[in-house]
């Protein structure tokens, strides 16, 4: 490429030819073309395992493409690596973050920018003050000196976003950045995002959210089994195609549940109390019941939920499954129970990433697969095998490690785990979290069924359009108290919206 | 003071020297004297430098129990060397060969470590008895006491001596410069450098630091270099005070040196640990090593004190993090 400069400011800003990348024998892209202009809002989208986050490792230069050409700022780039990527301009917002949880939210906004700029000493007050007016610029207020361990999932995504808006970027990458906000926060994002585009930076974006994606981005490039099946300006699509060309199939809306016959009760919860995250939280629940719970961050949600599993202790109240009452603050007593929990975090709780996926699925049921003192491994790995199937994780073999597995099917293998359990009730916090809508379809389907078998489910999220097309009840948390209780069927997205924000 | 002050291991490891330095006192009025913190300081000096090194090691997250045998190592060969060529080199020629040696001993460790991905457990438990094998093997096996007289002046050499008031004798050697400049170069690279701060972050999560650009071989490597050139150092140090250049000397200290840097809040898992908790942990184990018999515990309790001391002084915080992680949740 001659040097010169009309040519370079005409000239895209990434320009990837023909690339290919082999993880061993699995083809993760096969000869992607895709151009980003300066300043253009570009999203990315496809199926679970379909090669995204590939792709912007790739961009990131922390793997090396197998084949194909990769020009940044109109540099070709045969050998990338992380510091030479980010001084090129690309930031990235990785799925599962990459913060430090052992510095704090200062010094992780502004790791990259020291690195990039070539800090040779370090200086707190300097990291502060960045960190500062990031954190200033969207909005948003946390502690600077906080360590990162000691923050909550949104907070923690909040902080990946600040550390790339903290560097000189040219090009923001963000591989699913909104999976743990809720709403509010989502907004302000899109609209950081129309920020970005002013100021001249080109942004990628990644998200399963399909309405997210077509509200903030121009162009539209799809991705399917590592392939480029489509692209094009965001106008020329709408959510259905979109999902057509992911997915090479038609998947229709799901209908909202209808309410249905009385069951036994399942669980009673009374007067649940606990000290700064909820107060005085009644309800009950009845076999094949499905309830949602949907409340704005720091409404006591979580805590509520992991209270029911007691991951947290709460301080006072009572709580009955089948009319026996379960210590609080247990979990062992809530498994024998017969109550199963899956965490929010799944990416970075609760999964043995070093573990083969049959091991992660199959680890809660061993008792059940032991007779006399032997395993009887067979069926152990026949059953997981199974409920793999059954959430279409897409794995070239169950034996591999969870870590080789794509963001959204580690998910899954998280969810088989629980369900495999087959417990009496299952709380599910964010069911679907960074799932594509192929398959959040497929989860939803597998909660009715789950329903249909008597078990009684707890949804907590803050997807409205799943939250009414699954639960038959909702109840709204507001301020860790339980303000409002619909009845499925009875309500529309705009008027939950609207009662959740009132 | 804050919550936040008084669930620190360094809070609590003050706490239980101040607590234990009453007790004696009260056991026996001698022990508060110039005396016994002179000597308490001369017994700190080898064990502080080795648990500096440890703890950066431990930050980054890796584990080194080869130092001692660096140690060794260079410090035997350094006075062998020297005795066979020029006797007469002054110690600071002696030292600078020691720490030399040292840290490329301490750079096998970094290559097998940085170079192919071994794990730093493993690596380390075997370089610690190839180092003591070839040293015994290939160098010799008889302990030295006519030693070079470069490392008697050392020895000698003091910063300060005297004779209290009150009649008692104290000496400050040179070694404790050493001591203090380790602590202070450090604690500098630590907090103060970029360098400082990926040590940090490697510890924190190696495939972060990774994707934020941080050269993490290149910073293993430069850790494990400086842990040995701090192993060498001691070494030297320990020779030289001892008078004597002992080929089984120092090997078996290695987890007296770990469970100070852990009391001392510095973390097995990486990414955790500080430099004046590091000494506050060095302090308290010397001090139990010394002088449990002062309160009437009979020496052979040793061990057991310190055990018990390693489960309280990060058993404690950890439960309390986990308390307080549960009221946050
Ligand atoms: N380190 C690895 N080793 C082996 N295979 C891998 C590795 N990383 C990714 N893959 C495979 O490459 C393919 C593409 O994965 P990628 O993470 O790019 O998917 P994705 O589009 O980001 O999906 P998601 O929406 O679930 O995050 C998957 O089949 C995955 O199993
Ligand atoms: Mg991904």
């Amino acid at each position: 490429m001659p040097d010169d400069a009309t040519e370079r400011t005409s000239s895209p800003f990434v320009r990837l030819h023909n690339v290919i990348k082999h993880y061993g024998g699995v083809v993760a892209l096969d000869g992607v073309d895709v151009t980003i202009q300066p300043g253009e809002a570009v999203c990315l989208a496809g199926e679970n395992g379909s090669g995204k986050s590939t792709l912007i490792k790739i961009l990131a230069g922390v793997e090396q493409a197998t084949g194909g050409e990769v020009h940044i700022g109109g540099v070709r780039h045969t050998t990338l690596d992380p510091r030479v990527s980010a001084a090129a301009g690309v930031m990235v917002i990785y799925q599962d973050f990459s913060l430090f949880p052992n510095l704090s939210v200062a010094e992780n906004i502004a790791f990259s920018r020291e690195l990039t700029d070539g800090e040779k000493f370090a200086s707190q007050r300097r990291n502060k003050q960045l960190a500062r007016k990031v954190l200033e610029r969207i909005g948003v207020d946390i502690s600077v000196s906080e360590r990162v361990e000691n923050l909550s999932v949104a907070h923690k995504q909040l902080v990946a976003i600040c550390r790339a808006l903290a560097s000189n970027a040219r090009l923001i990458i963000m591989d699913e950045p909104t999976t743990a906000l809720t709403e509010r926060e989502v907004r302000s994002l899109l609209g950081i995002i129309r920020k970005l585009k002013d100021d001249g930076i080109a942004v990628l974006f990644v998200s399963h959210k399909l309405a997210e994606v077509l509200e903030v981005c121009e162009t539209v490039f799809v991705l399917r089994n590592g392939k480029l099946v489509a692209d094009g300006p965001a106008s020329e699509f709408d959510a259905a195609s979109l999902t057509r060309h992911m997915t090479g199939r038609d998947v229709p809306d799901s209908p909202p549940s209808t309410a249905q016959a009385v069951q036994n009760l399942l669980l009673e919860v009374s007067e649940l109390h606990k000290q700064g995250a909820f107060e005085n939280v009644s309800f009950s629940l009845r076999e094949g019941e499905v309830l949602g719970i949907s409340g704005l961050l720091g409404s006591g949600r979580t805590s509520l939920a992991k209270a029911l599993f007691g991951l947290v202790k709460a301080d006072s109240g009572t709580m009955k499954m089948e009319d026996n009452s379960i210590a609080l603050g247990d979990p062992l007593a809530a498994t024998q129970a017969g109550i199963g929990y899956v965490p929010e975090d799944r990416l970075t709780e609760g999964l043995f990433l070093t573990q083969s996926i049959v091991r992660n699925v199959s680890v809660g049921r061993l008792d059940s697969h032991t007779s006399k003192g032997f395993l009887n491994l067979q069926s152990l790995t026949g059953e997981a095998a199974d409920w793999l199937k059954r959430l279409t994780v897409k794995a070239p073999d169950i034996h591999a490690d969870v870590k080789s597995l794509s963001g959204g099917n580690q998910q899954r293998v998280a969810l088989a785990r629980w369900m495999a359990r087959a417990p009496k009730l299952l709380i599910l916090n964010g069911p679907s979290v960074g799932v594509d809508v192929g398959s959040k379809a497929d989860i939803h389907d597998i909660i009715r069924e789950l329903s249909q078998q008597g078990i009684g489910i707890i949804v907590i999220s803050d997807d409205l359009p799943e939250i009414l097309s699954v639960c038959h009840r909702i109840l709204i948390m507001k301020n860790g108290q339980l303000t409002d209780e619909i009845a499925s069927g009875t309500i529309d997205e705009t008027e939950l919206t609207h009662r959740l924000a009132s | 003071m804050s919550k936040q002050f008084w669930m620190r291991n360094e809070t609590l490891v003050a706490l239980v020297i101040i607590l234990f330095c009453l007790f004696a006192t009260a056991s026996d009025p001698r022990f508060f004297s110039a005396t016994t913190l002179s000597d308490l300081l001369r017994a700190s000096i080898v064990l502080g430098i080795f648990a500096i090194g440890a703890m950066l090691v431990l930050v980054s997250g890796g584990i080194d129990v080869s130092f001692t045998a660096i140690a060794v190592f260079a410090m035997y060969v350094s006075t062998v060397l020297t005795l066979g060529t020029i006797p007469d080199l002054p110690w600071y020629l002696i030292f600078t060969l020691s720490i030399v040696i040292g840290a490329a001993l301490g750079a096998l460790n970094g290559l097998l470590i940085a170079r192919f991905g071994l794990p730093t457990l493993i690596v380390t438990l075997g370089t610690l008895s190839v180092f003591r094998g070839f040293l015994l093997t290939f160098v010799g096996s008889e302990r030295i006491s006519s030693l070079p007289p470069g490392m008697r002046d050392f020895s000698r050499s003091m910063i300060a001596r005297g004779t209290t008031e009150a009649g008692n004798f104290y000496a400050l050697p040179l070694a404790l410069a050493a001591l203090v400049f380790v602590v202070v170069l450090t604690w500098f690279i630590l907090q103060k450098t970029t360098l400082g701060r990926c040590i940090f972050a490697i510890g924190g999560s190696v495939e972060s630091a990774r994707r934020v650009g941080i050269n993490v071989r290149a910073i293993q490597f430069f850790v494990y270099m400086y842990a040995g050139a701090l192993a060498g150092l001691a070494g030297i140090i320990h020779g030289s005070m001892g008078r004597m250049a002992d080929p089984f000397s120092l090997v078996g200290l290695e987890l007296s040196v770990i469970a100070a840097v852990v009391l001392g809040g510095a973390r097995l898992t990486g990414g955790y640990g500080t430099v004046s908790g590091t000494l506050l942990g060095v302090a308290l184990i010397v001090l139990v090593q010394n002088s449990l018999i002062v309160v009437g515990i009979p020496s052979t309790w040793q061990s057991v004190a310190i055990g018990l001391l390693i489960l309280i002084g990060t058993g404690l915080p950890a439960w309390q993090a986990k308390r307080a992680a549960e009221r946050a949740a």
